[in-house]
């Protein structure tokens, strides 16, 4: 038994005396120096769920299509922002098998463009106070993201995206070559390198989640909150009264609702097609990710390279969690192919020639709901009832706590919140884009 | 992924570049229409299943290529040359 090895943590995160009376009697998971203690003793063989297994009731107030993270935060919002606890939140497989547990956990806030620095910004805000709002340890680590410049003009570049960032409000700084060799030891500094490293740009509150804790924590918050987690719930139509969406049609029955929600992230195309939706600004990409054997501990942060794509960080277990490009080619399949792999095991070793015989331990892949400009998408519509979330591309995880609240008030007010009302589905046909690297509609660049 | 180039024969994924979906129509150059200026720049059909298009065989013969290809298996259904393709 390391019972020892875990009682700090335990201490931490016991359930404060005024909660606990409010859920003395509830048969729900709660986790505290005693509970562990109890279930040490008893085997671990009573512990409680964290969240119920209910089944459809037929009518809601509103429906989430989508158990990833973003439906459960949006859920959890709904009822406590909101006071909306009459939700369904609908998950085709089990809760956490999308996206929200494929990522490679990074949260960050450096954008440049002002709409986008706003909405990631108040993200942060969220993350650096989820363990605390959940009382579920999301193991939030701000360990700082460091991008590095190559050349030049990307130091230049790195330098305007800092004084973006503090202007409205977020942290960077611009790090030369000396402070950057020796924040990360491991880093290949040497002038012969192929892409030799200048600078950097570090996002000191950026870093890195537990992402499955995400999902967990969510859930149980939404639930103990009244909202219905319905997992094994697939949507397979859309019930409509002339245009209006009224419900949705699942394996496990028809159900209605006053509002429909949609965040299903890379299945944006298909769930939307139901609804008889058959163009979005939105093209489906798989993006791969990597987890390495578990190494002495090597990278303090989440290092980005700038001569290619590709960010690395390393996990508590000492595991190197890295990825880079998508494959590039428009997909469904949670999968990607061989040469994106050699591509990306390469620029790693650009950066750290000394993991040169590491070995990959697994790698997988999840599929990206890729917008045309590379920025989300989070408005009412669009039809009469129906509410939509995509166009995460491939930053989807960082945006969860910001992406649900903004969605939450978007549900409940029938209308944008200031921090969302740029992400509109009609701005593509409007030529008011958000487009952060300036790369136009290509969805594999951005 | 093998790409049957039919030019080439079946080439391995890594020589060829993927130039997106083939299923929009390109207004004429001429034309005002704001509505099929925007349905061909920026929307998809992203369909979950067979997908037209377009690849180029940029590591062999530099053809432009007209696939189909199942999103969902990546089975490549069918490989014409894009010129012809486009009669």
């Amino acid at each position: 038994m390391a019972l020892y090895l875990r009682w700090p943590a335990g201490v931490i995160y016991t359930v404060p005396q005024s909660q606990r009376f409010i859920r003395a009697g509830t048969r729900m998971a709660e986790y505290s120096f005693l509970s562990l203690l109890r279930n040490a003793l008893s085997g671990n063989e009573d512990w409680k769920p964290a969240w119920r297994k209910p089944d459809p009731r037929p009518t809601y107030d509103v429906i989430v299509i989508g158990g990833g993270g973003h439906g459960l935060s949006t859920a959890y919002y709904l009822a406590k922002e909101h006071g909306i606890t009459n939700v369904a939140v609908l998950e085709k497989g089990y809760l956490g098998s999308g996206n929200v547990g494929r990522n490679t956990t990074i949260v960050r806030s450096n954008y440049l463009l002002p709409e986008n620095i706003r909405f990631y910004e108040h993200s942060m805000k969220l993350w650096e106070n989820l363990s605390h709002d959940l009382n579920y340890n999301v193991m939030f680590s701000q360990r700082g993201v460091l991008n590095l410049a190559h050349t030049p003009a990307q130091m230049d570049e790195h330098a305007r995206r800092g004084n973006a960032m503090r202007h409205e409000g977020g942290d960077a700084v611009l790090l030369g070559r000396e402070e950057v060799a020796r924040m990360v030891p491991g880093l290949d500094m040497s002038a012969s390198a192929r892409f030799p490293v200048l600078g950097g740009l570090l996002q000191p509150r950026a870093g890195t989640a537990r992402h499955d804790a995400v999902a967990w924590g969510y859930a149980r918050g939404a639930d103990r909150r009244g909202v219905d987690i319905l997992e094994n719930c697939e949507v397979t139509g859309f019930l409509r009264e002339g245009e209006r969406v009224v419900g949705v049609t699942t394996t496990r029955g028809e159900i209605r609702a006053k509002k429909v929600a949609v965040a299903v992230a890379g299945s944006t195309g298909r769930v939307m097609k139901l609804a008889g939706i058959d163009n979005l600004p939105i093209e489906s990409h798989v993006l791969q990710a990597f987890v390495s054997e578990s190494l002495k501990p090597l990278i303090n942060q989440v290092v980005t390279f700038g001569g290619g794509h590709l960010y690395v960080s390393q996990s508590d277990k000492g595991g190197l969690v890295f990825g880079g490009d998508l494959d590039g080619y428009n997909t469904y399949a949670q999968r990607g192919n061989l040469p994106l792999v050699e591509e990306v095991m390469s620029e790693l070793l650009a950066m750290f020639p000394n993991l040169a015989r590491v070995r990959l331990l697994r790698s997988w892949g999840g599929v990206m709901d890729m917008s045309m400009d590379g920025s989300p998408i989070i408005t009412p519509g669009p039809l009469p009832g129906m509410f939509l979330n995509c166009g995460w591309c491939y930053g989807g995880f960082k945006a969860t706590p910001a992406s649900g609240w903004c969605f939450a008030h978007t549900i409940a007010r029938g209308e944008a919140h200031p921090l969302n009302a740029a992400f509109t589905l009609d701005r593509f046909s409007r030529g008011i884009l958000i487009d952060e690297k300036g790369q136009g509609a290509t969805p594999k660049w951005h | 992924m093998l790409i049957a180039c039919p030019y080439c024969g079946p080439r391995d994924l890594s020589e060829f570049t993927y130039q997106g979906d083939a299923n929009r129509t390109r207004p004429n150059p001429m034309s005002n229409d704001q509505s099929a200026w925007n349905a061909y720049v920026y929307e998809r059909v992203n369909p979950a299943g067979d997908h037209r298009e377009f690849w180029q065989h940029s590591g062999g013969c530099r053809a432009h290529l007209a696939v189909i290809r199942s999103t969902l298996t990546h089975e490549i259904k069918s490989v014409a040359f894009a010129r012809e393709a486009a009669k």
